[in-house]
């Protein structure tokens, strides 16, 4: 019963993201094309929101539901992985038209067919997991 | 206009991106946070793929909540597909469908080109690129980067990491070589 919150949490997710049509590939190319604010108006809300709700949390010192401070952890500096790990990621971003939430969620949308979307991206961490030594980090 | 047809339109950006933060909040509020990408390597390591590399050898467990997460937005889909369904066709900018159309790429109102995302299309050069290569490339690139759109561009962000802010310039170096540079050569 613990986990039925992230069931809700998820469904409110797939919700926004299907009515936001952030899953569209569509709305994806228009990004990549600077042709629509759309997809920018979302990224930079979604930034600034969180932005202020990150503020308040660190200021208040909140808590959580179990009682202890929330933290979030800041990520190990470095350049090459980001950088190189985020091209890579954009380059099948702009084909896919869908990054990793939007995978799942255009399942929900009918479209099976991203079966294979989800399998090659597992594919994908599986080849990272086994060459990952060999990267830059 | 009833509740219900009114939020079956498309939701516009100032909604969305507030919203998406709340569901940020949400995860951090009940004790987790918000990445996607995470899972991909969660369920590798399920499938027993700690076997060929360390990097799956961690308490997958863990990060059940994360999979009945992904589990609800798949849900989530489908409510918002079925019943508060866009009553008309998707638009979008038509400089975008004139362009993708000099590359074949036909826009007929649906959120995909179908004729792209098929089972068929999967044994064609095109297919291929858009659903197998795309995808692998999403799923090696977001574990290499440590995050997706929503670890590195809402999550890390707002929390004003720079390693997001490399990712996310990473991203859209990605997206606009593919779409500038390889794109006319796919299609």
């Amino acid at each position: 019963m613990k986990y039925i919150k992230f069931l809700f949490t998820g469904i409110l997710f797939g919700i926004i993201m299907t009515k936001s049509e952030i899953i569209s590939w569509f709305r994806i190319q228009e990004m990549f094309r600077f042709q629509s604010f759309h997809m920018f108006g979302i990224i930079g809300s979604a930034i600034v929101t969180g932005l202020i709700l990150v503020q308040i949390i660190k200021r208040k010192n909140m808590k959580n539901i179990y009682g202890s401070s929330i933290c979030i952890n800041d990520k190990k500096l470095s350049i090459s992985r980001y950088l190189f790990g985020g091209i890579v990621f954009g380059l099948g971003w702009a084909l896919t038209g869908a990054c990793p939430g939007p995978m799942y969620i255009m399942l929900g949308n009918g479209y099976a067919v991203y079966v294979t979307v989800i399998l090659s991206a597992l594919l994908g961490t599986f080849t990272y997991g086994v060459v990952k030594d060999k990267l830059p980090h | 206009m009833t509740l219900i047809e009114f939020i079956s339109n498309p939701w516009p950006w100032f909604v969305s991106g507030p919203m998406i933060a709340i569901v940020m909040f949400l995860l951090l509020w009940t004790g987790e946070n918000f990445g996607v990408s995470s899972t991909l390597r969660s369920i590798c390591s399920m499938s027993g793929a700690s076997k060929h590399s360390n990097y799956f050898d961690f308490d997958w467990k863990s990060q059940t909540w994360n999979i009945i997460f992904i589990f609800g937005s798949i849900i989530g889909g489908f409510l918002a597909s079925t019943y508060i369904q866009n009553p008309e066709p998707l638009l979008i900018n038509n400089d975008t469908i004139n362009d993708l159309a000099a590359l074949g790429i036909n826009f007929n109102g649906e959120i995909i080109p179908n004729e792209l995302f098929n089972w068929e299309s999967l044994l064609t050069v095109k297919g291929f690129f858009i659903i197998i290569i795309g995808g692998f490339l999403v799923g090696f690139g977001a574990r290499w980067a440590g995050g997706c759109t929503s670890g590195h561009a809402i999550s890390g962000l707002s929390n004003l990491q720079i390693p997001s802010l490399i990712a996310v310039v990473g991203f859209f170096i990605g997206g606009l070589i593919m779409t500038f540079l390889f794109f006319p050569l796919i299609f």
